[in-house]
């Protein structure tokens, strides 16, 4: 066998490998493809109580198939997708729902992240809105005082005179003040 | 001024804590514990035949009358065996009778277990293909119902029973059915 053909073959095993792993379900005939999408669609929205992060529709676990098995008799049976769900439901709880229902018990699921995002926004915006007063008046009349007794200091007849950093800050004082 | 201040810079802390607290507590809670939703009901009906006996069937009926703890197990159950052992001591308890529910299982596998190892159960319904099973919202073996004198279910526990779930769980749960009458 030339390398071409047995890498062409390695391949094309693999595609269908991969194929068959994704969805070995059981055999399952139905009346019709919209009852057979009926059924996948059903399958794929509850949950695998065993391996809790499957659907299912994925799950390999013996409950799975059970659960399964139970969702195309009922479908065959003629009953409708809600009743299904809700006998399932009243069984295995909300849990076996992919979707949690909204109702009181999952208010705090639904709403929460929200409420959060609130909470956080609003001591955001107050925190945000709080900071423009806040430059305004940041030395005490303490500190003034302080401040002038040393731009005093400064301009006695032993010293330099006033240098350019302290006339800075005497600007800055008395427009302070002046706000 | 300082007293705010402080607060403000604790607050984060404070938050971070809580947070920590609540993700320590999370890991604490087992996933596979869902709640089921059949507590407080009657039991569901069923009809199966008794494992011990094909001519005899086991019916809601057998649970009413007095406590039962109803047993979920499986020949092939690992966790089942761990509570064999507390199984057959409950089952000198003369408060409550022991129903198995034999599930998903081969009738000559589950008779050699209890042959060789000693059979805990008044009764067992024999549940090969999960029919009763999905009824009771089994999704896995074991597990316990407690079920009243009137045949409501008032406990489930998920996963093997010991000391402790007898102790702390069950045992109160029993005594609490038994003085109701």
């Amino acid at each position: 066998m030339s390398p071409l053909i047995r890498t062409l073959l390695i391949a094309a095993l693999l595609t269908f490998a991969g194929a068959a792993s994704a969805y070995t379900l059981e055999e399952f005939r139905f009346d019709s493809p919209a009852q057979e999408a009926q059924f996948r669609d059903l399958i794929s929205k509850l949950r695998c109580l065993v391996c809790q992060n499957e659907s299912l529709a994925g799950s390999q676990a013996e409950l799975a198939q059970d659960l399964r098995n139970e969702v195309y008799r009922m479908l065959r049976a003629g009953q409708s997708e809600d009743e299904i769900l809700d006998f399932l439901v009243a069984r295995y709880g909300d849990f076996v729902l992919y979707d949690p229902p909204l109702k009181p018990s999952t208010y705090v699921l639904w709403f929460g992240p929200f409420v959060i995002i609130g909470i956080a926004a609003f001591f955001m915006l107050r925190a945000v809105l709080r900071r423009k007063p806040s430059t305004e008046a940041d030395i005490s009349d303490a500190e003034r005082e302080r401040l002038r007794a040393l731009l005093d200091s400064d301009s006695s007849p032993d010293g330099n005179g006033p240098s350019s950093a302290t006339s800075q800050a005497t600007t800055q004082a008395t427009t302070k003040q002046s706000t | 001024m300082a007293m705010s201040k402080s607060v403000r810079y604790l607050t984060p802390l404070i938050v971070f804590g809580a947070l920590v607290a609540l993700l320590v507590w999370g890991l604490g809670q087992d996933p596979r514990e869902v709640p089921s939703p059949l507590i407080g009901k009657p039991v569901p009906e069923f009809s199966l035949p008794a494992l011990e006996d094909p001519n005899r069937t086991v019916t809601e009926a057998d649970l009413k009358g007095k406590i039962s703890l109803v047993n979920v197990w499986a020949s092939w159950c690992n966790s089942c065996r761990a509570e064999h052992q507390a199984l057959m001591s409950l089952s000198e308890v003369p408060d409550f009778q022991i129903v198995g529910l034999n599930w998903k299982d081969e009738a000559a596998d589950a008779m050699r277990v209890l042959r060789l190892t000693g059979n805990p159960y008044d009764l067992n319904g024999y549940d090969p293909d999960n029919t009763v099973g999905i009824h009771w919202g089994v999704y896995g073996a074991p597990e316990t119902f407690v079920v009243d004198q009137d045949g409501i279910i008032r406990y489930k526990h998920i996963g093997p029973i010991d000391r402790e779930v007898w102790e702390k769980k069950l045992q109160p749960l029993v005594a609490e059915l038994r003085a109701r009458g």
